[in-house]
């Protein structure tokens, strides 16, 4: 029975979201095998890094405007906040978050949206899509809220002077002059957390959080075949080869987003985009 | 009172000081290591060179944690690989047999006869390893940035003095490019730090083990039954690590102050960082 490697990648290429073949590669594994579960595995990855960043932008920016405020109260959260975030490892974290949603009790909320019913239910907590995505949300919001309060702090006093002359609204104000100049001065900084955290996300299933039926990310599949063949040389490899090239599709799509928040500039005042690394968790 | 002093949570206590030998053996390591790379990537040789880009590069594009759970076992294998083909030169055929790694009984590493606490310190070392190599690439990023931040019209003009190369990298480039890199190695020190629950993952006892064992839930049949209680252990680790960085942090921006005094330049903490 000679499996063809499209054999493979058709029983195993949506196997961690739960498509296709329900027991894992056994005995005979081969490279297509590893390249397809792997590769299935990273469905996870990039779920966990697009929401945590497409949600945890928002978070951020009101946490980074928050340490602006002039009112004590809203200063000492986003500082609280961002210090605790930033301050503790993200593994324990997410260890913690686990042992914690575990104890709550089990109930469910149901939120009436006229148009929609949805039930929530706490267990779901204790699940990886939705309790370590909670937990990635929040990290990275507290480290994307110091870089925006970092560029929030550079932007030029006089424009923000100029729009209040012409009599614009503090709403107005904020999106259309503070804003654009915090991301452009913060965008490069903000990519390398873009990076980082997606990197961050192969933790998830090495905490508390269970891959349940066996569904897990990139890593942990890895992780499987190691144990399994007892040969570390194949499988961690292409997880690395995987996040190379995500890695890099990141730095084009910021990159491009970079180019377009410096337009228009002149050549020599744009900011460059560069990958430092002073932002891991 | 005494729940807090039995055999158990003495080890507990005991594998807050594994973490910190840990980070104490691994940060002088990952330092030379880092020099070593950072220094290499500056080289005029390319075949010098490249190795050291690569090293500093790779922690960029690959998450580190794929590096802690590879390095370990990658050099274990390699050790015993080695001591297989000198010990036992005799037997042919490969190590990987179906999915087995087979070597023979004199080439295991530590020996299966060994004591306890060698396998400890053997798991221990490797484990110095894995983070002394990732630490020491995350090391060359921040001494490389260091490096090309020192003004290049002072190499210049050790140059136009009629230095050699390795003059100006010992007299003017070296002495120069710490005050550049502090900002970024007191981060690494901070990350090093949040770096270590990751022993657990390495099969080390640490912390993260102890408040596992120790939290989960007890029944009658051991001595102090208790229900869960991991989410408190886990609070006692939250704080212990929050307090660690607070006094790291206190202690760098100390000495950060200290080093710029007397500099007659505007300390840009930014643009040092690598």
């Amino acid at each position: 029975m000679a499996r063809t490697c499209l054999d493979a990648f058709q029983d195993y290429g949506l196997r961690a979201i739960g498509y296709g073949e329900r027991l894992l590669p056994k005995a005979d594994i081969t490279i297509c095998e590893q390249f397809a579960l792997i590769g299935s595995g990273l469905i996870w990855n990039i779920f966990f890094g697009v929401l945590a960043v497409m949600i945890g932008y928002w978070l951020a920016l009101a946490l980074a405007v928050g340490k602006m405020s002039r009112s004590a109260i809203f200063r000492h959260f986003s500082v609280g906040f961002i210090y605790l975030f930033r301050g503790t490892p993200l593994f324990i974290q997410f260890f913690f978050a686990y042992e914690l949603f575990v104890l709550l009790p089990k109930v469910g909320i149901t939120l009436d949206l006229w148009i929609v019913v949805i039930d929530l239910e706490t267990r779901w907590l204790t699940r990886a899509w939705l309790g370590a995505l909670l937990v990635l949300i929040l990290n990275t919001s507290a480290y994307s809220a110091e870089i925006f309060y970092g560029g929030l702090r550079a932007s030029p006093r006089g424009e923000v002077e100029a729009a209040m002359a012409y009599g614009m609204t503090g709403w107005q104000r904020f999106w259309q002059v503070i804003w654009p100049h915090m991301m452009r001065l913060s965008w490069p900084s903000y990519t390398n957390e873009a990076i980082f955290l997606f990197h961050a996300t192969t933790l998830v299933f090495f905490t508390g959080f269970p891959a349940w039926r066996q569904s897990g990310d990139a890593l942990y599949y890895a992780n499987y075949f190691a144990d399994k063949t007892f040969n570390p040389f194949i499988a961690y490899p292409i997880v690395a080869f995987y996040f190379i090239i995500f890695t890099l599709m990141i730095i084009a799509l910021f990159g491009w987003i970079n180019r377009r928040l410096n337009r228009h500039l002149p050549e020599n005042a744009k900011n460059k985009l560069s990958i430092r690394l002073n932002l891991i968790r | 009172m005494c729940y807090l002093g039995t055999a158990k949570h003495i080890a507990f206590y005991q594998s807050f000081l594994v973490v910190l030998s840990l980070v104490l053996i691994t940060a002088p390591l990952a330092m030379l290591l880092g020099l070593l790379a950072a220094s290499a990537s500056r080289s005029a040789i390319w075949l010098v060179q490249l190795p050291g880009k690569i090293y500093i590069a790779m922690v960029r594009g690959v998450p580190d944690i794929v590096f802690f759970l590879f390095v370990p076992l990658a050099c274990d294998q390699a050790i015993e690989y080695i001591r297989h083909r000198i010990i036992c030169s005799d037997q042919t055929g490969s190590v990987w047999q179906g999915n087995d790694f087979v070597v023979c009984d004199m080439a295991k590493m530590p020996l299966s006869s060994a004591s306890g606490w060698v396998h400890d310190f053997y798991g221990f070392m490797l484990a110095v390893t894995a983070y002394a190599i990732v630490f020491g690439a995350f090391a060359g990023n921040v001494l490389a940035g260091a490096m090309a931040a020192v003004p290049r019209a002072q190499l210049e003009t050790g140059y136009a003095y009629g230095m050699s190369r390795r003059q100006v990298y010992w007299r003017i480039l070296f002495p120069q490019m710490w005050i550049y890199a502090l900002p970024g190695l007191s981060n690494l020190w901070v990350l090093l730090i949040k770096a270590t629950p990751l022993l657990f993952l390495l099969g080390i006892q640490d912390i993260v083990y102890w408040a596992r064992e120790l939290g989960s839930a007890k029944t009658s049949a051991y001595a102090y039954p208790h229900p869960d209680w991991r989410v408190w252990y886990f609070l006692v680790l939250l704080i212990f690590y929050l307090f660690v960085t607070w006094v790291s942090e206190r202690v760098f921006s100390r000495l950060n102050k200290r080093l710029a005094r007397g500099q007659s330049m505007l300390m840009d903490s930014q643009r040092a960082e690598g």
